[in-house]
């Protein structure tokens, strides 16, 4: 069957199987392999996605469920050729090892930041308990979502 | 050929699961496609609720509140009646998965999928939450706990579909806590878990209070006798390790990837005493923001 959305802000329509899951269509069928599947069953956040401004699993989603919706992948953040502050910030401060788990951990700390722009440690810490990270420790990733957000409180304020 | 819908309507629901008795439902699929993988995901005739607005929402209808079987539990965690009445659902929602979960998963799904680990499950029984359950012909109500069968059991009809929860304001209980033992804080599934309300005298001591453990039989226990037999109690360790040494005929664990029989079992009576110290922080707030 065809689906048509919008996907970082363009609009697209894919002919796909029914039955088929949302992370392999990204990944299979429009060749976005930013999005990551690794467990498979929603316990890692490595396949999440922005559907309508919030984070979602992609591999817990059928394609057909993305219908006349909004959705934004790791693809779609950067815009003008200039990064998203919280990518900038994930570079700045080494919050990326095998970089597995980043995609996911990004968009959802999108999501936070969006809805809580100036949160607290463990506000992020929370907003990323469903992002597993296997290299770092987590603590750059929160020390790079937390300057993140205050760079783009301060971004807004100017 | 499609075999997956996104109805926009109950009415749309019904024609296809009429059509097609043998499709299966489904809200945010954070537990369904868990266990659908492959061939069978593909194979399988599958009607997506989550665009139905009838299901979706929640209204503040006085006496109590509706909550939308298929609104997903970020909302209701930001929903502002909920907190105010319902702390120990919230509380329970709160250790619910993950974010990511929570942004997609329902409270229809955690009671239709009927796990003894369900976590809404034990604040919904000392709720005493109503399900409201709709088809074509006829909407009926049943309590929570007469329509929980066992794992994965649940007393629904084929073309029936569970519409919303209503839950009464006005509990007399103004303690409200969940607690709950897993292998780790995020993406656990419960070991033991228990959802109490209590209500405490001046003293200290335990006037009323209803509990409800999860995770430790084929279905939610309320153990009504130690309901009884802990109001009146002063709330101290000595009564809550009686209690616990009673709860025990109340339990019918297994031994599964998680955890014994023996050591849930254990912990459904340690963790009562966690009413201890949630007794006491209510006494310090009472007395800090009392008259």
């Amino acid at each position: 069957m065809n689906i048509s959305f919008h996907l970082n802000g363009r609009p697209v329509t894919v002919r796909v199987p029914s039955g088929k899951r949302v992370v392999d269509v990204l990944r299979q069928d429009l060749n976005l392999t930013g999005t990551k599947e690794a467990c498979g069953s929603g316990e890692c956040g490595a396949c999440t996605i922005l559907v309508e401004g919030r984070a979602r699993l992609s591999c817990l989603m059928l394609a057909v469920q993305l219908k006349e919706r909004h959705v934004v992948t790791i693809e779609g953040l950067a815009s003008g050729g200039l990064l998203h502050p919280v990518q900038e910030a994930f570079v700045e401060y080494g919050a990326v090892q095998c970089g597995f788990c980043t995609p996911g951990m990004i968009l959802a700390a999108v999501d936070l930041l969006k809805r809580n722009p100036l949160p607290s440690g463990e506000e992020i810490r929370e907003a990323v308990s469903g992002n597993l990270c296997r290299c770092t420790g987590y603590a750059r990733i929160v020390d790079a979502i937390l300057a993140a957000s205050r760079r783009m409180a301060r971004g807004k304020k100017r | 050929m499609n075999r997956v819908h996104l109805p926009r309507s109950l009415e749309g629901a019904w024609e296809i699961l009429d059509r097609v008795p043998e499709a299966r439902v489904y809200a945010g699929g954070t537990d369904l496609f868990v266990k659908l993988q492959g061939e069978a995901r593909s194979r399988a005739v599958l009607v997506c609720l989550e665009r139905i607005r009838e299901l979706r929402g929640i209204r503040d209808a006085g006496k109590h509140v509706w909550i939308g079987a298929c609104t997903p539990y970020t909302e209701i965690l930001s929903d502002p009646s909920v907190q105010e009445h319902f702390p120990v659902l919230s509380d329970a929602i709160r250790k619910l998965g993950s974010p990511l979960i929570r942004n997609m998963g329902t409270m229809g799904g955690n009671i239709c999928t009927a796990s003894p680990a369900g976590d809404t499950l034990p604040p919904l029984y000392i709720l005493e939450a109503t399900l409201e359950i709709r088809s074509h012909s006829n909407t009926r109500r049943i309590p929570v706990q007469d329509f929980i069968l066992g794992p994965g059991q649940a007393r629904l009809e084929p073309g029936e579909i569970l519409s919303g929860i209503e839950i009464q304001k006005g509990h007399p209980y103004p303690v409200h806590f969940y607690e709950k033992v897993g292998q780790r804080q995020a993406l656990a599934i419960a070991v033991v878990s228990l959802a109490v309300m209590m209500r405490l005298s001046e003293a200290g001591d335990i006037e009323a209070i209803r509990m409800a453990f999860g995770s430790v039989a084929p279905t939610v226990v309320r153990p009504l006798p130690i309901e009884t037999q802990l109001a009146g109690a002063p709330l101290d360790e000595k009564t809550l390790r009686e209690a616990g040494a009673m709860l025990q005929a109340h339990l019918f664990p297994i031994d599964d990837i998680r955890a014994s029989a023996r050591y849930r079992r254990r912990v459904s009576a340690n963790i009562l005493q966690r009413l201890r110290l949630r007794g006491k922080a209510s006494m310090k707030d009472s007395h800090r923001f009392g008259p």
